[in-house]
């Protein structure tokens, strides 16, 4: 096993645009996506058109942004100003009621601005607002008592201001290593087919499990050297907090690298050639970013598709990540993706040994050499 | 211990790449395996090496540990030295010792590989990645070497060093076995075994399969007529004429010759495509 692991590392050593790749991409993806993925709308483009424009238009605060007002404009206008992109929202007064466009095409945008939209309501329907109202039609001297309930407190515990960043870093070290870990380690395998070297692989005295373990061993090194990274850059760039243990997190990330290196070197296994490896690479990382709850929630995905993000390491780790990281949960909180997380990467280790012994180990009309004729040089 | 395989066969599909045949591998013997593209040469190296299972036939081989094996494409890590190439087989064979060191430097020495040894495997000529692979192969004395065409696209004078080190690991008591595609090649073996679509065409001592060669071999400067076309062909300047009867060519400038074994391979060769015919006929 030492010495696959030495000659890995040494092919590693001298793949150095890989290597360099291994290490800039992802701080490079950690910088643009905890910039680039975050939910706050901070400024909704906003048109107030009919009679009441100008008055109404005063009333518009932030996160609404108002752009223009046209006391002549109508239904019509607001609608065109919509379409071409002008604005998100459209109010149209001077109606029996104010009527409200929201451009849905842009879902996080028109989630804001139902949102903006609903406080100023409530503003313009305030309880003080209401009295001063009331007051202007009673006979003079009659006085108005309304006892007015206090609001409610709302105290948001673990992420206070809200910040997207703080939910998405964790993750994205996730993320990160998905990426790196099973796109590089699933080339793996597949280089030492093209080179002809599989066939003397498989008569060599080694075994599955030292083949295994022998390409996973150099990028999880490097991949563990990734994941302090990210995070240290995380905490120091967007302020992530680390409110748990240190040690459980570092178990959980050693965890989710060795499943996703064995997912890599699996992948790796079952392909011909290195442009398969990556297509079906791909396929494994695409459906842990988009259903691990990384980005959706779980409770909000249909139960048709949600057992898929069960079957994903990824959905575990953000669990963890930011279980640990956000809300400083112990062990006892967090042992259910800890045992999911082990369990995968029981299965997915088996079938990569058992794959790794039926590469190796020929069956009759198999083996090394039959799979390899199809690469260099490799003749009948 | 005899290494070797007994009624081994092999089928990719419907193509049957191996079929019947027999092979001894006694020690400190070189044998070799020739034939054509597709004839089934790496399919009986992969066998007999263990990269290969067959699907009938019995296979004599030693541990895993004790086989070396040089498949066609030559086992050369392209981004990995001379040097480190060697470190990662004596790694693997656990072969360590100055012993060792020392046996690797003569190798390289002899192969014209010593300058070369901080060079990346892909950066080597197509004659000293080859000698490279050779030398990987026997580095930990094995008991059973596996040579799939060592010297296929190699210059003569790589194919001396080749030949150097092939003749050295059987002076030192392995069981070797070579596939070439060159017949000069095989008069150097104890035993040749010609294969032919699967099938073992021919077999034996060099000289034993020249003497089992049937039917007369004519020369002669003029072509064949175009009814024996089919048995005649081009050696240098000079066409060979085979006449299966044993017959004798009456003609000008026809005159008979003793064969060699590039004349019984190929009419070995020959034969097989008459029995093709033949049975394809009927």
């Amino acid at each position: 096993m030492w010495a696959m692991i030495v000659k890995e590392f040494l092919q590693l050593r001298r793949d150095r645009r890989t290597l360099a790749m291994m290490v800039v991409l992802p701080l490079m993806l950690l910088v643009i996506f905890g910039y680039a993925a975050s939910f706050d709308v901070s400024r909704i483009s906003t048109v107030v058109v009919g009679p009441g424009a100008k008055a109404f238009g005063r009333q518009i605060a932030s996160p609404l942004h108002l752009v223009g007002t046209d006391p002549r404009g109508d239904l019509a206008t607001a609608r065109s100003d919509l379409q071409d992109g002008t604005a998100d929202v459209a109010f149209i007064t001077g109606g029996a009621r104010t009527v409200v466009l929201v451009n849905g095409a842009d879902l996080f945008t028109a989630r804001a601005a139902e949102t903006a939209v609903a406080r100023l309501t409530a503003a313009q329907a305030s309880p003080a607002r209401l009295m001063a109202e009331i007051q202007t039609v009673l006979p003079p001297g009659t006085t108005l008592s309304l006892l007015e309930p206090k609001p409610p407190r709302v105290d948001v515990l673990y992420n206070p201001g809200l910040k997207t960043a703080l939910v998405m870093v964790p993750g994205l070290a996730g993320v990160i290593l998905v990426f790196i870990g099973t796109l590089i380690a699933s080339l793996g395998v597949v280089r030492e087919r093209q080179a002809g070297t599989l066939e003397q692989l498989a008569v060599m005295p080694l075994s599955p499990w030292d083949v295994l373990i022998g390409k996973i061993a150099p990028y999880f090194i490097v991949a563990a050297v990734d994941l302090t990274l990210v995070l240290g850059v995380g905490m120091w760039l967007f302020g992530v907090p680390m409110h748990g243990s240190w040690i459980l997190l570092i178990l959980g990330a050693l965890l989710f690298l060795f499943v996703t290196l064995s997912i890599g070197v699996l992948v790796s296994s079952v392909s011909q050639n290195q442009g398969q490896a990556i297509q079906l690479a791909m396929m494994t990382v695409l459906p842990q970013i988009l259903l691990s709850g990384l980005i959706f929630p779980l409770a909000s995905m249909a139960a048709g598709v949600r057992w898929i993000a069960y079957l994903l390491p990824l959905t575990y780790f953000v669990q963890i990540s930011r279980g640990v990281m956000l809300m400083g949960q112990p062990l006892p909180d967090l042992w259910q993706p800890f045992l999911y997380l082990a369990a995968l990467g029981a299965v997915v280790v088996t079938v990569a040994t058992l794959r790794f012994r039926r590469l190796l180990n020929p069956a009759p009309g198999g083996g090394a050499a039959r799979r390899s004729r199809t690469g260099a040089g490799t003749r009948s | 211990m005899t290494f070797g395989v007994r009624g081994v066969g092999l089928r990719y599909g419907s193509v049957q790449a191996l079929a019947a045949v027999d092979l001894d591998l006694p020690p400190g013997e070189v044998r070799v395996v020739v034939g054509g593209d597709g004839a089934g040469k790496t399919t009986l190296l992969g066998i007999v090496a263990g990269a290969l299972a067959p699907a009938e036939g019995a296979v004599r081989r030693p541990a895993a540990a004790r086989i070396g094996y040089l498949p066609a494409s030559s086992g050369v890590y392209p981004d990995l030295s001379v040097a480190e190439n060697l470190r990662f087989v004596q790694a693997a064979y656990g072969a360590r010792g100055p012993e060792v060191a020392e046996r690797r430097r003569m190798l390289l020495e002899r192969a014209g590989l010593l300058a070369v040894e901080g060079r990346l495997g892909g950066e080597l000529s197509g004659g000293m990645r080859q000698k490279l692979g050779v030398i990987r192969a026997m580095l930990h004395r094995p008991d059973l070497l596996v040579l799939d065409e060592p010297t296929t696209g190699v210059d003569p004078l790589s194919r001396r060093d080749l030949w150097w080190l092939i003749a050295h690991a059987a002076a030192e008591g392995s069981a070797v076995l070579v596939a070439t595609t060159y017949v000069d090649e095989a008069e150097r073996a104890t035993a040749l075994l010609l294969l032919d679509h699967g099938r073992a065409a021919a077999s034996g001592a060099p000289d034993a399969v020249i003497a089992a060669m049937p039917g007369t071999l004519m020369v002669g400067d003029a072509g064949p007529d175009p009814a024996e076309a089919a048995f005649a062909w081009r050696r240098g300047r000079a066409w060979r004429l085979w006449r299966p009867d044993g017959s004798l060519r009456a003609g000008a400038g026809w005159r008979a010759v003793a064969p060699d074994l590039q004349d019984a391979v190929t009419v070995a060769l020959l034969r097989g495509e008459m029995a093709a015919r033949q049975g394809g006929a009927a």
